[in-house]
């Protein structure tokens, strides 16, 4: 018998990659089609070549929101990783503090996006807002519709409560399958907090952490509607990341050229540090053996 | 049913019937001798199929930077790309 002989199987995939053609690959074909034409109408193009790439490779405004973009999921992996497990770190390990923490903590991932952004634009106003009125009773002036600063550390704390949680839950998740034995042999042998965290528990996490660290990458690079409703990309430019430039061009003006051949670029760099990741996260753990 | 809400062109109908027959050519390839993993210059493990996508990753990225950085033809960055999918498919 061949081992060919069971490729009905095959025939299985095909609903995936119908859906997957739908809702990607001909979406898909038909930005880079926009990407090479000047389109100002229903019927009315003409064929312009690379002239979009070009000047969207050479649009300054592109260039700073793609820094920006970097230094924000930079910035979000610098706070929200070490955070995060800090605060698993914390977590009680048995009793009723594990449930209560775990509930608390899950609360900021089930408010929708353009809600929370709501919530800290009230949350921080000057004149009515808890966070806004205390800090600026101190004597801070602080306001993140005008001054670029407050704006990076509104969104900052906001992505930061929004999502932190989820890389604590992560690394709770990994800190509880270590088993009792390795802390047992760590205390005869008179091991410090440190070392306990640095040869047991950070080691034990590596998978868990590479998931998280996976996901927050993506999500933050991608981040759109908190920062949409929070500040709308203001004040000025401080605030406008990628996806938001992107929806500026595509709808706002109707630029469908420029705009698909920025989104084609985007597509790039988000394909290249997917495959990057995913790489990782295949080869994590693989060195333990 | 119609394609014109796609506005397709000549260059980009071509572009991917190509890596459709690219990609039909990599089926046949694969049932006619099987990949295996392999480490290459790029230091990961990967089979044929991964090397093709970063073959064609790559070229998207030559491509970009010779619209970015150069005012010459990007016919030249095209001969560097199939230059690449060579090397990476060969030695990646």
């Amino acid at each position: 018998m061949e081992k060919w002989e069971n490729n009905k199987a095959w025939f299985l995939v095909l609903p995936v990659f119908i859906i997957v053609a739908f809702s990607a690959i001909i979406p898909l074909m038909t930005v880079v089609n926009y990407s090479l034409q000047d389109i100002w109408g229903p019927g009315q193009q003409v064929f312009v070549g690379i002239e979009w790439f070009e000047e969207m490779l050479a649009n300054e405004r592109l260039q700073d929101a793609l820094w920006r973009q970097f230094l924000f999921s930079g910035l979000v992996l610098l706070i929200e990783i070490p955070l995060g497990i800090l605060i698993a770190l914390a977590m009680p390990k048995r009793g009723w503090g594990v449930s209560a923490s775990l509930v608390t903590l899950a609360v900021p991932l089930l408010i929708p996006w353009n809600v929370i952004g709501t919530i800290w634009i009230i949350f921080t106003r000057p004149d009515i807002g808890l966070f806004g009125v205390t800090i600026n009773s101190l004597g801070i002036a602080f306001d993140h519709t005008a001054r670029p600063l407050d704006a990076w550390i509104t969104t900052m704390l906001m992505e930061v409560w929004h999502w932190t949680p989820l890389v604590v839950l992560l690394a709770y998740a990994g800190l509880r399958a270590i088993p009792e034995a390795y802390y047992q042999a760590a205390r005869i042998d008179g091991a410090s907090v440190w070392a306990t965290f640095r040869y047991i528990q950070l080691p034990k996490m590596r998978g868990v952490l590479t998931i998280a660290v996976l996901l927050r990458w993506m999500d933050s690079f991608l981040i759109y509607a908190e920062p949409f409703a929070l500040t709308g990309g203001g004040p000025g430019n401080a605030t406008t990341f990628l996806s938001i430039y992107l929806v500026k061009i595509a709808t706002g003006q109707f630029d469908l050229g420029p705009a698909a051949a920025f989104s084609l670029i985007y597509f790039l760099i988000i394909l290249l540090f997917s495959f990057i990741f995913y790489q990782a996260l295949l080869n994590v753990g693989k060195g333990d053996k | 049913m119609s394609f014109e809400w796609m506005y397709w062109t000549l260059p980009t109908a071509i572009f991917f019937i190509s890596i459709f027959l690219m990609l039909c050519g990599m089926l046949v390839w694969e049932l006619v001798s099987p990949t295996t993993e392999r480490k290459g210059f790029l230091m990961i493990p990967i089979t044929r199929g991964t090397r093709f996508f970063l073959g064609l990753l790559g070229s998207a990225y030559i491509h970009l930077a010779w619209i970015g950085f150069t005012d010459m033809t990007l016919w030249f960055a095209s001969v560097l790309s199939v230059g690449w999918i060579i090397v990476v498919m060969r030695w990646g």
